[in-house]
């Protein structure tokens, strides 16, 4: 496929003298917008807007050495009906789930409309070689994942060498198959540390072809903040203005209570705008999330404090 | 034999480094303490006061701009051209104020102290007046002085020397440029210090120097909307408060006449630069 | 659409009287005066409270008043001293959500603004000038630096408990008495900071609050028992208050008006650059001296610039002040709203083109939407004049020495703001402004630690930090 801004990964040095052209970012403002928009108070009608609508934007996730295909069921049930008592809760996004279990997470879901993700691309730490990378891409799609969640080689981030970067999600991107698999790149922004290069990451993974781009693998801290999001919903809002083409964000790890994920809605609605509050655009990676956003549902519903043990834990 | 015959000197303004007439064209007699004549000085008109406030301006940015080193080694050059013509202005000071040799040579030698006191405050002043400031964030907060602009001083009519030039050096020294209106009863000291500064360094413009009535200029000053404070050190009580007065349509600072009668032989401390520098706090966010 | 639900702040925790005396001496007593008036919450036009006008009579007893406990005080070690003010600064902080409604209900700024911003910086305000008054030996003013007596101050409606803290905590600390006249539109917070004092046992005259309007300013002002004179307002009023105080031998401290330029260079952190304009001129609808009512953006990027905050303007939620959600409260009164109007329209007529968001204007109540004039030349009114409103004038510059030139370019000197990347570009321009008060790469922050006031026609003397007590002190 052709990718818009595709001209400038056409070499080392202009790809490095578009990233670094980027207007900078100041954390110290970054960080401060994010707070205030922390502050907004989503109530009442508002909020079971909010809960329900995280609810359809969570990509229910485990990615655990000890997963096995009965956990991966179990949370398969979960993404369809999340309060198997109350009809009236949505289904969740997708599930994700590391390639091997992919065919499980499949059979579980056939004809739900909860979607595939799985990680891909020696997840979490990127280290091996494209062949490698490539290989596990296609070995999820070919299972039947229908978004792949790759990482990017941070190394070659921070090395510098931005090209190696580009060609790699290009070619995962290519794994996908046309028309196939949607991918959301991972940069990984507790490694990248600063904002500029969670901006140029940004714009590194959407030359390159990304549907989707991700904050976190979850297992580095910090996982996705709301500045790191800002960042990236400012980049996503950028890029549509620049190429014409809309690219989605998916913050993951640490988001763990429903105010967090109310605030997450609030920076969409008031960054990248209204468009990007749906599931198709906006995506929410977390796991124990989905139970407190129930807790605080049944709250609104009954009137009365829930508790843990009305809830099932996947 | 007669004695050979004086050549007098002619005493003018000091205005951008020149030396002009009054465009007034006036001129009035001064008289030593004893009443003899000295000589016709220059009697500044309102007009006069104006271009010495365009010069002063116009040689604002270079000389705050200067750094504060190099504002210390030319206070310093003063204050060596000054000893250099100590017995000159000995005798002026004698005249002017009727005092004995000896004494009034201590008044010039306590003016070249003074002189060299505040050169050494250029590179200093910074320190004591300004600050890092602890705020409750991550930013970096410095505050330091600045100078205020053109300054307009009234001398103080008596100590001619020693007073003249403890109001004109806390001024300078901190990058201000002023226009200085010299004691009206003893202006001769002024001028002759205004030879000193013309040849010290000084860019031109710096200090100005008029002689005249402080009562005629000193409110044209005050009222100048191009001055930004005015020193009233020297000014009579009626106008010290015209002047103060007119100073409030541009909001200039104000350094009223002291309440007690000033003892310029005292440790004039950091007051008279501080009452014309301003203070400027920068903010910056601190991140990566 | 994600349409954020009403989530207005309760008012029941305030409790505001039908009417208010004078705070005279520790007491509340009536006015000799007849003078009453109301006053209004400016986002419904609903009457709060009555308050008096002081007279001259009034106002004489609040002086005699301070006078008296200015012996006692001022001769209290300073220890003590720290330890009232101390003692107001946390009750302020227990108070703070109750403080923060009523300077909403009053003043019509945004709650969120008025908790987040107002009621910290007034606590922080009166803790840290505690701190200094058993140090003031050490503060440079000398080995025992006396205080000056009484100190008639003078504050505005913008930020009206914030300005009583900047006024009052460091007079305190000095161990100056005080009469404060709080702005006759918003006087709620400082009748409570009254109360504030009586909880703290504060001993009676140290703190004296007359309400009023400019006849009772003004006696203050001229009163020859008062010893020290402080204004925060207009540049117009200050002028008059430094002609009155000409010839006497009472200190004067002023800030005043301002017309602050907002430098955007083109390697500017574009998306913090936007906020920053934003918080420059919206914050507080632009009822701010040091607000960044000039935006003087680097042509080479101004139409980026201005689509972004066109775009970032479309967001601000302007309406009810206790709504949590609101960024644009109601403009203070109906006089302050003519005059945005009447500049504005000026604005237009001398040909600068006029844009607001769309944004719903409530009924009822004084409400300006956020304003931007581009096409903007130095010579017309809204590139000179304060608005003191939610209006934006953006002018253009080419190169660094003509932006500096053209933020110079004004008889104001308060604040002024630098946006760029580069360090070396920042500093260079942070030393050129003739502004007491430079944010690069930020904007109106404040912090009691760090000095606050303006050049030229801004005013004269600081508040905050250690340069803050030279205007308390007899130096």
């Amino acid at each position: 496929m052709t990718t818009p801004l595709a001209e400038v990964a056409s070499s080392t040095s202009t790809l490095r003298a578009f990233l670094h052209g980027l207007p900078g970012v100041d954390r110290v403002g970054a960080d401060a917008r994010a707070a205030t928009l922390g502050t907004r108070s989503i109530k009442t009608t508002a909020k079971k807007q909010a809960i329900d609508l995280a609810i359809r934007m969570v990509d229910l996730t485990t990615l655990e050495g000890a997963d096995t295909p009965g956990k991966v069921r179990a949370m398969c049930a979960k993404a369809v009906h999340p309060d198997p008592v109350d009809a009236s809760v949505p289904s969740v996004a997708a599930v994700c789930v590391y390639p091997d279990l992919v065919p499980t997470a499949v059979a579980a879901l056939n004809g739900t409309g909860v979607k595939v993700a799985s990680v891909a691309t020696a997840f979490p730490s990127g280290r091996s070689s494209l062949d490698v990378k490539v290989k596990d891409t296609e070995l999820a799609v070919a299972a039947g994942a229908s978004e792949i969640d790759m990482v990017i080689d941070r190394g070659a981030f921070l090395a510098g060498d931005y090209l190696k970067v580009y060609e790699e999600i290009a070619a995962v991107r290519a794994a996908c198959g046309p028309g196939g698999a949607h991918l959301k790149v991972i940069l990984e922004t507790g490694e990248l540390a600063t904002y500029d290069n969670v901006r140029r990451a940004s714009w590194l993974a959407m030359i390159a072809g990304a549907d989707f781009i991700k904050t976190s693998t979850g297992k580095v801290a910090p996982a996705a903040t709301l500045p790191v999001t800002l960042v990236m919903l400012e980049a996503v809002r950028d890029f549509l203005r620049t190429t014409g083409r809309k690219v989605g964000v998916k913050p993951a790890g640490g988001i763990r209570t429903t105010k967090d994920a109310i605030k997450y809605l609030v920076l969409v609605n008031e960054t990248a705008g209204p468009d990007w509050l749906d599931p198709d655009w906006f995506r929410l990676g977390a796991s124990s999330l989905l139970n407190d956003l129930l807790m605080q549902r049944q709250k609104m519903t009954t009137g009365r404090y829930a508790g843990p043990d009305y809830f099932t834990l996947d | 034999m007669s004695e050979r015959l004086a050549v007098r000197k002619t005493y003018k303004l000091f205005i951008g480094g020149a030396f002009p007439r009054s465009e007034s064209g006036r001129s009035y007699v001064v008289t030593s303490s004893k009443g003899d004549f000295l000589a016709n000085v220059s009697k500044a008109s309102r007009k006069d006061a104006r271009d010495a406030v365009t010069a002063a301006r116009k040689a604002f940015p270079g000389w705050s701009g200067a750094t504060a080193y190099n504002r210390g080694q030319i206070l310093y050059r003063v204050a060596e051209m000054l000893e250099g013509r100590r017995a000159q202005f000995a005798a002026e000071v004698a005249d002017a104020d009727g005092v004995g040799a000896k004494k009034a040579g201590e008044l010039v030698d306590a003016a070249v102290d003074r002189l060299v006191w505040y050169a050494g405050w250029s590179d200093k002043i910074g320190a004591v007046l300004g600050a890092s400031n602890p705020v409750a964030g991550p930013y970096f907060n410095l505050s330091s002085p600045e100078p205020t602009g053109v300054v307009a001083v009234v001398a103080p009519p008596s100590a001619p020397l020693l007073g003249l030039v403890s109001v004109i050096a806390p001024v300078v020294v901190t990058g201000n440029t002023c226009v200085v209106i010299a004691s009206e009863r003893a202006p001769l000291p002024s001028i002759t210090l205004a030879e000193v500064l013309a040849t010290s360094d000084l860019p031109g413009g710096v200090v100005n120097i008029l002689t005249g009535s402080a009562a005629e200029i000193a409110p044209w000053l005050a009222g100048h909307m191009d001055v930004n404070a005015v020193d009233l050190t020297g000014a009579a009580p009626d106008l010290a408060v015209t002047c103060e007065e007119l100073a409030a349509e541009n909001l200039k600072r104000v350094l009223r006449p002291a309440a007690k009668p000033v003892d310029w032989l005292a440790d004039p401390g950091v007051e008279r630069m501080a009452a014309f520098l301003e203070t400027k706090t920068v903010w910056h966010p601190i991140g990566t | 659409m994600f349409e954020y639900a009403p989530a207005p702040e309760s008012r029941d925790i305030v409790d505001i009287r039908p009417s208010y005396g004078l705070f005279i001496n520790g007491e509340w007593v009536e006015p000799q005066g007849e003078e009453r008036h109301k006053t209004i919450n400016p986002a419904t036009e609903e009457v709060l409270s009555e308050i008096a006008y002081a007279s001259e009579a009034d106002v004489d007893r609040a002086v005699e008043a301070a006078r008296k406990a200015f012996a006692t005080w001022s001769a209290l070690p300073g220890s003590e001293r720290a330890k009232y003010i101390f003692r107001i600064a946390r009750i302020i902080q227990e108070r703070s959500r109750e403080l923060a409604v009523l300077e909403s209900l009053d003043n019509g700024k945004p709650i969120r603004e008025s908790r987040d911003v107002d009621l910290p910086l007034v606590a922080a305000h009166f803790f840290y000038y505690a701190g200094w008054a058993d140090k003031l030996s050490h503060a440079g003013f000398g080995a025992d630096p006396r205080p000056l007596g009484v100190a008639g101050q003078v504050i505005p409606w913008n930020f009206p408990l914030l300005m009583l803290a900047w006024k009052i905590a460091p007079a305190l600390a000095c161990g100056n008495t005080v009469v404060l006249k709080p702005a006759e539109t918003t006087p709620l917070t400082a009748l409570a900071f009254a109360e504030i004092c009586r909880q703290a046992d504060l001993p009676p005259g140290v703190v004296n609050i007359v309400t009023g309007a400019g006849e009772t300013g003004a006696a203050l002002v001229r009163h020859p028992g008062v010893d020290k004179v402080a204004f925060t307002g207009s540049t117009e009023v200050g002028r008059l208050i430094a002609k009155t105080v000409a010839g006497s031998r009472k200190k004067l401290t002023l800030e005043l008006g301002g017309k602050a330029a907002n430098i955007v260079f083109e390697d500017a952190a574009i998306d913090q650059a936007v906020e920053g304009v934003v918080n420059g001129i919206f914050f507080n609808q632009g009822h701010v001296c040091c607000a960044g009512s000039r935006l003087l953006v680097q042509e080479s990027i101004a139409e980026e610039m201005l689509d972004a905050l066109k775009r970032r303007l479309s967001t601000l939620r302007l309406g009810d002040p206790l709504d949590k959600n609101t960024d644009i409260g109601a403009i203070n009164s109906a006089a302050q709203l003519a005059k945005i109007r009447e500049l504005s329209e000026a604005g237009e007529s001398e040909g600068a083109e006029r844009w607001s968001p769309v944004c719903p204007i409530p009924d009822r109540g004084f409400w300006f939407p956020p304003t931007v004039f581009t096409g903007v030349a130095q010579s017309h009114r809204i590139a000179r004049e304060e608005i003191f409103g939610p209006v934006l004038s953006v002018l253009t510059f080419r190169t660094p020495a003509e932006a500096i030139e053209k933020a110079n370019n004004t008889p104001y000197g308060l604040s002024a703001g630098v946006w760029t990347e580069k360090g070396s570009l920042m500093l260079w321009a942070a030393a050129r402004l003739r502004a007491g008060v430079v944010w690069s790469n930020t904007f109106n922050r404040f912090d009691p630690t760090s000095p606050f006031g303006g050049y030229k026609e801004s005013g004269y003397g600081r508040e905050g930090g250690r340069h803050g007590l030279e205007a308390y002190l007899d130096v």
